[in-house]
């Protein structure tokens, strides 16, 4: 019996979701050079793995990627809501079916019947991402303008709250995109569906 | 920028040197640039990839004049939340410090402005004064809060009957920095030109005999030790500016 094939990822999302890794990217390894500059904890990122090779050359890109990274994903964001699209992939989720699913993911047990369904962990994961990188818009507004964007800048410790912020959402994306990196690894074809927008629906 | 400009190399920084360290960076950043190609952006050319960047800055510029709010107000502090000490910053180290003689000081004004005699120390100390205490934010990073008195700029610069109208007021200073910043932010409330810190007439390290405090501008925006300050229409840059930081670097 031929496997079904079936479409999964729609040509937007599928778009959006490459210029948002390439964003992403940017923002994060000029982010890391730009915290070298004057590091918020007792450590530095190795000057290798950031980009922009000194300050100023970081906040170029930083500054740049921004205007990229914000359209995208507000392009993304309207869709996603617009459309339906985030209400019949993303929800509903439930803290005790995520529970359930981290457990038998750990357990290597967690089924990929259908992989047109997100299971509870996966959709608590992009929910939260997604939340992650409004945050991170947010503080960095705070951070690129904090006069001007003081009105709600003052609720979330003005510039140095919105500093200490968006480093922990950084961290937090940058673990959602580890643990997201190594599940492609682990059931690699859901890779090319993400380029094609097709995927047979059972292995 | 305590960090980058303390090291006494920049005295070598010849524009020379400056271009090859530029390529230099622009190497290493291509380390993740390369990275980025993956996904089909032709990160190729050193120089391309620096003249995108330089036009986004600009883009840059331009956006944050349109997010400038001209009667937002940078928020102030008690004084018990001043920073104690309160960082020094420049492009030198804190020994190489410039010793400003008060005494045959005088402060010259070019440009678009209608009355261009110098000033001298007591005769900018009789003009009415004001104070704030405001947060300082370094390009860096790292933030302070510090307490300035002086003249609000607007003020001075309508004595001197400047041409408000034009793009911008430059700034050189007796430490051989310079900057520029947009009419617009000269003739905010909160930009002062001080003569005071912490009540103290200004110590030569916070910028004797004058600093330009901007609480709606990055720290390195505020120059020190104001020698001339000239009114144009031509873009002036800035000792940082024509490193590669952005121009506009508003609050």
């Amino acid at each position: 019996m031929a496997p079904e094939v079936t479409k999964v990822h729609p040509l937007i999302v599928r778009i959006a979701h490459w210029l948002n890794v390439l964003a992403v990217l940017i923002m994060i390894s000029s982010g890391w050079r730009i915290y070298n500059s004057d590091p918020l904890f007792a450590f530095s990122f190795p000057d290798q793995v950031t980009l922009g090779g000194w300050l100023a050359g970081a906040l170029q890109w930083h500054f740049a990627a921004m205007w990229l990274f914000v359209v995208n994903g507000l392009i993304y964001v309207v869709y996603g809501i617009l459309s339906g699209h985030f209400r019949r992939k993303l929800l509903p989720v439930s803290p005790l079916g995520v529970l359930r699913d981290i457990g038998s993911a750990l357990r290597g047990k967690l089924a990929h019947d259908d992989l047109t369904v997100y299971n509870a962990a996966q959709r608590a994961a992009y929910l939260v991402l997604i939340l992650l990188l409004i945050v991170l818009v947010l503080t960095g507004l705070v951070l690129w303008k904090p006069v001007q964007f003081y009105w709600y800048g003052q609720f979330i410790g003005d510039y140095e709250g919105a500093r200490l912020l968006h480093f922990f959402a950084m961290a937090g994306v940058g673990f959602i995109v580890v643990v997201h990196v190594l599940m492609v690894v682990l059931v690699p074809r859901t890779f090319p569906s993400m380029f094609t927008g097709r995927i047979r629906r059972s292995a | 920028m305590k960090k980058i400009m303390g090291s006494s190399f920049q005295k070598y920084r010849t524009p020379e040197v400056a271009r090859m360290e530029r390529r230099l960076f622009l190497k290493q950043g291509l380390s993740l640039g390369a990275l980025a190609m993956l996904t089909g952006c032709a990160v190729t050319e050193e120089e391309g990839v620096q003249k995108v960047l330089s036009r986004m800055s600009g883009w840059n510029d331009d956006a944050q004049a349109l997010l400038f709010n001209p009667n937002r107000l940078a928020p102030e502090f008690p004084e018990s939340r001043i920073t104690n000490p309160f960082p020094f910053n420049a492009y030198y180290s804190e020994e190489e410090v410039v010793d400003v003689d008060g005494g045959a000081y005088k402060l010259e004004l070019g440009g678009m402005i209608k009355e261009r005699k110098p000033w001298t120390l007591p005769e900018l100390y009789a003009l009415p004064q004001v104070s704030q205490i405001t947060r300082h934010i370094c390009v860096e990073g790292w933030s302070a809060i510090g307490k300035w008195s002086g003249v609000r700029f607007s003020d001075f610069l309508q004595r001197v009957g400047a041409d408000t109208t034009a793009k911008y007021v430059g700034f050189q200073c007796s430490d051989d920095y310079s900057t520029s910043i947009d009419m617009a932010t000269a003739l905010h409330p909160q930009t002062l030109l001080t003569f005071k810190f912490a009540d103290q007439i200004l110590p030569p390290k916070y910028g004797f005999p004058m600093k330009l405090r901007m609480p709606t501008k990055l720290g390195f925006k505020n120059p020190k030790h104001i020698a001339v300050i000239f009114i144009t229409n031509e873009y002036p840059g800035g000792y940082w500016e024509d490193k590669g930081y952005n121009w506009f670097s508003g609050s």
